[in-house]
């Protein structure tokens, strides 16, 4: 075994792989609600479109997508490889374990908390990323004033082949620019009229909250930061900005949708 | 006396290692509250000599809470309820009359059951071994003076020192795992001027036995140094794991 | 056989470096051709079987705990003495070996204790170099704390727990060794005899706690490093699992036993609460620099207080008798540790105890407290406070700890001489396990300084002298000499499976405990000691009765384990009582009533008992026979010790 392959082998090395991967997704997690926060524009889906857009079919993003989704999956299977190891590490139960009294519930339940999210994950990806990749999406149309930007006129293109992703034009006689993108905003906002989906969403995005309020200091915790003025600052991004405000942020989208 | 308590235990008894295991409960009548948990285990195993019967066998030595031997998982918790002790520690006063104790083992792969309490805790010491030391022969130290450390630094090390190798953070940890010892055990001597000729070979040769010991890996559950009698900080974990990185991964030596 | 203690000729200071000149050394390429054996893996095993496998010897380690760092040296908490002067308070080798002798009250050897003294600064130097983490000042230097017995400032420590940071230290450098492939270390064995050839030692009978093997091991030499006997007292601040049996099995194949009944009694130890109790916990001697002992001035007072008609913060400055600073005003709270306790003693029986039993007198810090604040306080002794509040459910910060004397070392041990062999050639004993250092009494800090001493620095040098006379040829165990012992040891335990009777072998060692602190504990009499022996014999023959023995040998059988120990403390007692019995003097920890100064000091007898009584086994049942080495002093005067 080379040093390389030795060190990640070790339990430690699976430890570190966890804690990269699963900082880069807390990375994501900010671009992704960053994105996300256009929904809340009201311009028709003008902006959450052009932005769908561009992470799709701008290069250097496409390749830091595949590395995400490959994070994801090492993330899990890493996931797995440890907890097998664990459970090898006690083979005998305890017939009493009160881990209630010495460990907070989140740490003790990451993997659960990590299934859910892979299955929200698989089902979200499914919904929109394989639905905007492959699916027949119909087309938006938005005349954008050129004097005035705020002034939107949006309507509706059917699906063709023949159509590019998304196109701008500017018509300067008619004083306005128009642009025709697929419209992934309206399969979210079509996806979220159904309760239980926004149900779904929400459950989720609780679980992200528990997931990450262990999970983002443990990170920093594995890869070895100790220093005794910094981790405080690490607590408190870990429980306030990807505790609650990220996984906040996210589930206000399906509920703004749902109560449009 | 009036207030003394009337109780049930139950105990895991096992034979030896190969011997299936079962909870055997016992009554403990007229404890007093004075008693330290394991004299009141010496009362119980006093009462089955005189039947004839096996004593519960369990490790215990200084009965002071220094050397470690004593374990016992109590109540579902080692070393008991209480924070900051070990089981010889822990008194009676801490139980209310007519309370069932269930009394366990160390549960790990690296700890397998001796019989009944008492497990096999040499993974510790074989983990020690593979580098837990300053190479220097007796006879060639300078003088004890000629290297200052600030007592912040020389406070610090000597909080990791105080480890008692009990293995209550194993005992803890959901995954039986041994970071919080290892850690501990570097952490003293990678804090120290002295253990710096051999920082980086001590942490990876400590971590590649930890592994081959069985133990499980580190999930930042803090169990460990809650449960650790001498309240032990998972702050020595992220200076290992720092260690460990940086030795195998940016030093040139292997 | 006369004893020879080969003390080196020539002025006291030059002796250590003479001797060590003359001494035969082993060649380097044939010290791998040695094998020697360490009993015991405490202060003194592990650093002597790291010393010596450094040196390049096969070392094979035994200990009966589950780990070598488990030895009860790992308990020791206060410090350890190192004449360095680091405090430029005047200290230096000569006043530490004055301090010694002294405090041993001129019951020790000359020669050994300023070796001692000698090496006490490079055990500093070996153990900073290892890693151990003693305290230290702000500008990075080693501090140092003052102990009972001496004036000046020379006890380095490790907060409450230096024994455990020595012993790690040491074990380390075991660890290294066993890694390193010179020490192989054996846990969870029990020495069970020695084996001699032609009165060499050349191996010793373990048994396997885990699965009772009894196994017999051949070596050039044999360590004992076995610590003390304290426990024959049943309670004591020993760990659970010290005993004596591998230096009385010694003694039977040889080894004289020397001032078996010079036991260090500890003035500050948590009094006792009932019957349950299986052992005394020891707070710390260095309480002492800021704790005030006192008791309640008239009996009527502690009566009150013990009844609970009073509380103790009801007494007033006037009721107080602070009664060590009363009478030692030079050395007040911190005279030696046998004054103190003899003095705490005097009081209870005086009546003016405090605590439900009365067997307990007071350690105030509450003056400490209002000068230095709590949080100084706490800084110091935090762990200490807070073990005694676990135990006994008081707050010490609050109102004054009680404490009571209790067992604490044993000074006596295997006679040695001054290369640390015993009377079997081929066998030494080191560290609590021999007789050598500390007179009568001991000082506090010295036990941890003695048992590196003999580890590090003595032994690798003198056990060379025996094996360059030993030819290095390999050692095996086919001499008939090794079945036969072992046939011995295999005898003695199913002798001990045997016993059925109705008694449990803890009620027996309760039983002795009582008889020898009561008639050989801080005070001793004629009578009494006389009265003890009867009773030890009685005891004795009942427990080969009606004791109870559970199980097999072929398993994990604690209940076995303890049998056997105790069957050997029964034997050693009487030994003790003995000893106590011929020296009508009163020495140290040795009080005979009948010899006290008008002030109730004790009164030594230089020109009768200025000697080392040395036991020697004469068979089972028979009197043992007495070796008296002189003690010759040609350093110091023998003064009546006084810390007034």
């Amino acid at each position: 075994m080379s040093n390389f392959t030795k060190t990640f082998s070790s339990s430690l090395g699976k430890k570190l792989v966890m804690a990269l991967t699963g900082i880069f997704l807390c990375t994501f997690l900010v671009v992704h609600l960053v994105g996300n926060l256009q929904l809340f524009k009201d311009d028709g889906g003008q902006a959450f479109n052009a932005y769908a857009y561009f992470m799709t079919n701008f290069g250097p993003i496409k390749i830091v997508s595949y590395l995400l989704y490959a994070s994801i999956i090492i993330h899990a299977v890493y996931a797995l490889l440890l907890t097998a190891g664990n459970k090898k590490a006690r083979p005998v139960a305890y017939a009493v374990q009160k881990g209630s009294q010495n460990s907070p519930w989140t740490s003790r339940n990451m993997g659960i908390l990590g299934t859910i999210l892979l299955v929200f994950i698989v089902v979200h990806m499914g919904d929109f990323w394989w639905k905007y990749h492959n699916a027949e999406l119909p087309y938006a149309k938005y005349e954008i004033s050129l004097e005035d930007p705020s002034i939107i006129n949006v309507s509706e293109v059917a699906y063709s082949d023949k159509l590019l992703v998304h196109s701008e034009v500017v018509d300067v006689q008619a004083g306005k620019r128009i642009v025709v993108s697929k419209d992934l905003y309206k399969v979210v906002n079509n996806a979220f009229q159904t309760w239980w989906y926004v149900l779904l969403y929400v459950v989720a995005m609780a679980a992200l909250s528990f997931h990450l309020i262990h999970g983002f200091k443990s990170a920093f915790q594995t890869i070895g930061w100790d220093n005794s003025k910094l981790v405080p600052i690490i607590r408190f991004l870990g429980v306030w900005v990807f505790g609650v405000l990220i996984p906040l942020a996210f589930a206000a989208m399906p509920i703004y949708f749902f109560f449009k | 006396m009036s207030n003394n308590m009337n109780l049930t235990l139950k105990v895991w008894r096992q034979k030896n290692a190969e011997a299936k295991g079962e909870l055997v409960s016992y009554q403990a009548d007229h404890v007093s509250p004075d008693m330290s948990f394991l004299e009141m285990l010496d009362v119980v195993n006093e009462g089955l000599i005189k039947k004839g019967d096996d004593p519960i066998h369990f490790d215990h030595d200084c009965r002071e809470g220094i050397c470690g031997s004593c374990s016992l998982h109590i109540n579902g918790r080692p070393h008991g309820p209480k924070q900051g002790i070990t089981t010889c520690q822990l008194h009676m006063r801490s139980f209310n009359d007519k309370d069932t104790i269930v009394i366990e083992p160390w549960r790990a792969e690296g700890f397998p059951v001796i019989k009944d309490l008492a497990t096999d805790r040499s993974s510790f010491d074989r983990i020690q071994r593979a580098g837990g030391f300053i190479s220097v022969n007796t006879g060639g130290a300078p003088d004890a003076n000629v290297i200052p450390i600030p007592k912040v630094i020389a406070d610090e090390a000597f909080n990791s020192a105080t480890c008692i190798g009990c293995g209550a953070c194993v005992a803890a940890c959901k995954n039986a795992s041994a970071m919080l010892f290892v850690s501990a055990k570097v952490s003293q001597l990678a804090l120290l001027p002295q253990g710096q000729p051999e920082r980086s070979r001590r942490v990876q040769a400590m971590v590649a036995q930890m592994d081959a010991e069985g133990f499980g890996s580190c999930t930042n559950t803090g169990a460990c140094e809650a449960e650790c009698p001498k309240e032990i900080s998972i702050t020595n974990i992220a200076r290992m794991n720092r260690d460990y990185f940086s030795a195998k991964l940016f030093k040139s030596e292997e | 056989m006369k004893l020879d203690a080969k003390i080196p000729q020539g002025p006291l200071a030059e002796k250590w470096s003479k001797h060590k000149f003359n001494l035969k050394l082993v060649n380097p390429a044939n010290k791998r051709k040695y094998t020697v054996i360490v009993v015991g893996t405490g202060l003194a095993g592990a650093s002597a079987a790291a010393s010596l496998a450094e040196l390049g010897y096969n070392v094979k380690a035994f200990c009966f705990q589950d780990s070598p760092r488990r030895a009860h040296s790992i308990a020791a908490q206060g410090g350890i003495n190192g004449a360095k002067n680091y405090q430029n308070d005047g200290d230096s080798i000569y006043r530490l070996f004055y301090d010694t002798i002294k405090g041993g009250d001129y019951r020790a050897r000359e020669a050994n204790v300023y070796r001692l003294a000698e090496v006490s600064v490079n055990i500093i130097d070996q153990c900073v170099a290892q890693g151990v983490p003693f305290a230290r000042e702000y500008g990075g230097l080693l501090d140092n704390r003052s102990f009972g017995g001496s004036q000046v400032s020379r006890t380095f420590y490790a907060r409450g727990q230096t024994g455990q940071q020595l012993l790690l230290g040491a074990y380390s450098a075991l660890n290294r060794q066993i890694n390193l492939g010179k020490v192989t270390m054996y846990t969870r064995h029990e020495m069970m005899d020695v084996v001699t050839v032609d009165g060499e030692a050349k191996g010793i009978v373990t048994r396997d706690l885990i699965n009772g093997a009894i196994e017999t091991h051949a070596a050039h030499a044999v360590l004992l490093c076995t610590g003390g006997y304290g426990n024959v007292f049943y309670l004591s601040t020993n760990a659970m699992g010290c005993n004596v049996t591998a230096a009385w099995k010694a003694h039977k194949r040889g080894a004289y036993f020397a001032n078996p009944c010079f036991t260090q009694i500890h003035p500050t130890c948590i009094p006792v609460t009932g019957d349950h109790q299986s052992k005394l916990t020891l707070m710390s001697e260095s309480l002492r620099n800021d704790g005030r002992v006192w008791a309640p001035k008239t009996k009527e007072l502690a009566e009150k207080l013990r009844k609970g008609e009073i509380k103790v913060t009801d007494l007033k400055e006037d009721d107080r008798d602070y009664f060590l600073e009363r009478k030692y005003p030079a050395f007040g709270n911190l005279v030696p540790r046998d004054v103190a306790s003899r003095n705490a003693k005097e009081i209870v029986d005086e009546g003016r105890g405090v605590g439900t039993s009365g067997i307990a007198v007071y350690l105030d810090f509450a003056e400490s407290i209002a000068r230095l604040g709590e949080d100084a306080v706490r800084a110091k002794y935090g762990n200490l406070f807070d073990m005694y509040q676990q135990i006994t459910d008081e707050n010490p910060y609050k109102q004054p700890m009680r404490i009571y004397p209790a067992v604490h070392y044993t000074m006596g041990g295997l006679w040695v001489d001054y290369n640390l062999q015993t009377t079997v050639k081929g066998l030494y004993a080191l560290g609590e396990a021999n007789f050598s250092d500390h007179g009568a009494n001991r000082l506090g800090a010295s036990a941890l300084m003695q048992g590196l001493a003999d580890g590090y620095f003595v032994i690798p040098y003198t056990v060379g002298d025996y094996l360059a006379t030993v030819a290095p040829k390999p050692v095996d165990t086919s001499h008939p000499a090794f079945e036969e012992t072992k046939k011995v040891v295999v005898e003695r335990i199913n002798k001990l499976l045997s016993l059925k009777g109705n008694k449990t072998v803890s009620e027996y060692h309760r039983e002795l405990g009582h008889i020898m602190w009561e008639y050989c504990g801080m005070a001793r009499t004629e009578e009494g000691l006389k009265k003890a022996k009867g009773l030890i014999q009685e005891l004795k023959s009942d427990f080969w009765k009606n004791a109870i023995v559970t199980g097999v040998n072929e398993e994990f059988n604690q209940n076995l384990e303890n049998a056997g120990r105790v069957a050997d403390f029964l034997e050693l007692g009487e030994l003790m009582i003995d000893d106590a019995l011929d020296r009508k003097e009163s020495c140290g920890g040795h009080f005979r009533l009948e010899s006290q100064t008008p002030e109730g000091e004790a009164l030594r007898d230089d020109e009768n008992y200025a000697y080392t009584a040395a036991w020697e086994f004469k068979g089972e049942n028979q009197p043992e026979g007495l070796h008296k080495e002189e003690l010759v002093f040609e350093n110091v005067k023998l003064t009546q010790r006084s810390y007034k």
